[in-house]
């Protein structure tokens, strides 16, 4: 055949049959219906469309809230029951300690009688760490599939990018927060010291520990399209994070290189604040502390991330 | 605010440019992707860019939707600086891109919601818009379905949709019809033929594969390793090409004339195989009844006659001393391509 004779017979190819469907309106008549709109230009339009976009990937597969909620509550089941240090003091003190001795020396170490409700409001801030620190695989996926792309092409502005996967693992944080706390107090936590101002405060220190986290997360993962680095930095920064803190033990009780890295983990001060407020400890910090500490996290991390995603959010 | 200027060259139409480039430069490190690239696009024309994988056409086209940020150079896209005002830019244009990009987990009708929503148009506007996207492009009954249903050719149909829900003036796409199959791809490119003709829409369509540029683009840019080889319409790049081959067989043991029509005014080249007459010329049809004529006269008998007209894969071979095939390029993009492939094909 001859080159002639192939091009044409491709051309012929290409033009045939596609199946005009039946009931399109012609594009000269599309065209007459819409105009083009005014538009919002605030520089956080489109914030809550891509929050929603990730929530709904969560809310409407209700197997992952239950498997995030596994691990806490292995954890305040197993752990929390079974390490019962009253019996350790008990047992200590002799046979004729009383009821008050054991509480007295309980409240002396762990700022409260009940080592399970101490343990509770480190759960608390636990699925905050382990939700935040996923915050940034999102943008992994979101980056590696395409999506981000596309978003970047648009005038939404780089920081609502950021923001809106910031919110989101917020969202989920403070959900599943509610979740375990409900779960903690079906377990046995003292609900005696519950006051609406507290569990007020408690959330809020929640919310801003989470918007700090995630701001990390989501930073360190500006420039990444790669999954595995991803779970390499989570699983180096979530130690830490979790264990050099207050979450399971007194602070007193550790090693003096150990305490200074707690004194430097906005971890240990949402935790020391939240026992405050929700079952009455005696704190290490004054609450005032405990705020301002968390609420810098949170600022810092949130503006960082917002400036970076200026220079380092491009395809 | 245009602040563009076209430059009328003789015969060259006097319609804006929409899009200026002049010496865009991208480096990474090294390596040096768009080398001093200058072209422009005039409003309402389809613009083509031709060349294999690694050529330097998607880093193009993803510095003109300020995806990422120039190096060196000028460019401007509907009369806004990339580099100072990529919001206008943005705003200004519609984005296909060769990713398949949609939401999976969810529907057509979500997806282009959602795109609306990013462009800052009021839900009262995009609603009915969105309908009225989904119609052009045939995809109606399938637009509550989630994404992760839809076959290779309705993704990118809905891609289409979606680039255009912000009314853009200028379209790019990049290797729309990869990997797709006759089906979509022809109703791919009546799309962007009605987009052009009934819309005035301008496109940038970049690709390698040469009938799409033949067919569909007013004019072809042809890059490769970075740089612009030719910039013209599908026949002047044709015509540029060394001509037209007519070939004329005539009866054996006839005498050898080649010096005779080589003397035509028309004629560039002549060969004789055998009892045939190779002979390049320009303007074949013009050149044929002249040929003919000649062969007659001298009293040959012609057994045959063909005439072909060249073809852009000439046109490239000859422009850039190579067939246009696959080449080896990053990982990134290697990957990136093979699963909108793969995606392509479901």
């Amino acid at each position: 055949m001859t080159q002639e004779g192939e091009s044409a017979a491709r051309r012929s190819a290409t033009t045939a049959q596609v199946p005009e469907s039946q009931g399109t309106a012609t594009p000269k008549q599309v065209r007459a219906a819409t105009v083009a709109p005014k538009v919002n230009n605030s520089p956080i339009h489109g914030l809550w469309a891509l929050t929603n976009r990730d929530l709904r990937k969560w809310y409407t597969n209700p197997y992952q809230l239950i498997i995030s909620l596994i691990q806490p509550v292995i954890w305040m089941g197993l752990f929390g029951k079974a390490l019962n240090f009253s019996s350790f003091i008990t047992s200590s003190l002799g046979p004729n300690a009383t009821p008050a001795e054991v509480n007295a020396l309980m409240t002396q170490f762990f700022g409260t009688a009940s080592y399970f409700s101490y343990l509770v409001c480190g759960m608390l801030i636990f699925v905050v760490v382990f939700t935040s620190a996923f915050s940034g695989m999102s943008v992994v996926w979101d980056r590696r599939f395409g999506f981000m792309n596309k978003a970047l092409t648009t005038p939404v502005s780089r920081g609502t990018i950021v923001m809106g996967k910031i919110l989101q693992s917020v969202a989920r944080s403070l959900i599943q927060a509610v979740v375990v706390l409900a779960i903690g107090i079906a377990l046995g936590m003292e609900t005696d010291n519950f006051t609406l101002l507290g569990i007020a405060g408690t959330f809020a220190i929640i919310f801003l520990v989470a918007m700090g986290l995630s701001g990390l997360f989501v930073m360190l993962s500006l420039r990444s399209s790669d999954w595995q680095t991803q779970m390499a930095i989570i699983n180096l920064l979530n130690l830490p994070l979790l264990f050099a803190s207050n979450a399971l033990f007194p602070t007193k009780i550790m090693p003096g290189w150990l305490q200074d890295v707690v004194k430097v983990n906005p971890v240990s001060y949402a935790i020391d604040g939240i026992r405050q407020m929700l079952i009455g400890a005696v704190g290490s910090y004054s609450l005032w502390m405990d705020f301002s500490v968390v609420f810098a996290f949170a600022a810092f991390f949130s503006i960082v991330g917002i400036v970076m995603s200026w220079r380092l959010l491009k395809k | 605010m245009m602040t563009s200027s076209s430059t009328a060259l003789a015969g060259e139409s006097s319609a804006r440019s929409i899009i200026v480039v002049e010496k865009l430069t991208k480096t990474f490190g090294q390596q040096r992707a768009v080398d001093e690239v200058s072209f422009d696009v005039k409003e309402g024309e389809i613009f083509g860019f031709l060349g294999p994988n690694g050529a330097g056409k998607s880093t193009t086209i993803n510095m003109l939707t300020t995806l990422i940020p120039i190096t060196s150079g000028k460019a401007e896209v509907c009369g806004f600086d990339v580099g100072r005002h990529p919001n206008e830019v943005r705003r200004n244009v519609g984005v296909v891109p060769q990713d398949y990009t949609a939401d999976e987990d969810m529907t057509g009708y979500q997806n282009i919601l959602l795109c609306a929503d990013l462009y800052g148009i009021p839900r009262s506007n995009s609603k009915t818009h969105a309908n009225e996207l989904l119609s052009l492009v045939e995809l109606q009954d399938a637009k509550d379905r989630k994404v992760s249903t839809y076959s290779g050719g309705m993704r990118r149909r809905l891609e289409l949709a979606c680039g255009l829900i912000n009314y853009p003036k200028l379209l790019f796409l990049d290797e729309p019809t990869l990997g797709l199959d006759v089906q979509t791809r022809a109703a791919v490119w009546k799309y962007i033929r009605t987009l052009k003709e009934q819309y005035g829409m301008t496109l940038f369509v970049t690709t390698h594969y040469l009938e799409e540029a033949d067919s569909l683009c007013d004019r072809i840019a042809i890059i490769d390793h970075g740089h612009i080889i030719k910039t013209g319409t599908p026949q002047q790049l044709k015509d540029g090409v060394g001509g037209d081959v007519i070939v004329v067989g005539v009866s054996e043991g006839q005498p050898d004339i080649s010096a005779d029509i080589a003397k035509i005014g028309l004629v560039k080249d002549v060969k004789k195989t055998d009892n045939d007459y190779r002979i390049k010329t320009e303007k074949g049809e013009e050149a044929s009844p002249l040929i003919m004529g000649l062969i007659q006269s001298k009293g040959l008998h012609v057994t045959r006659i063909s005439l072909t007209r060249p073809t852009l894969d000439e046109a490239y071979l000859e422009l850039t001393g190579r067939t246009l095939r696959e080449e080896e390029t990053n990982k990134w993009s290697m990957r990136s391509q093979r699963r909108t492939m793969r995606t392509a094909r479901s």
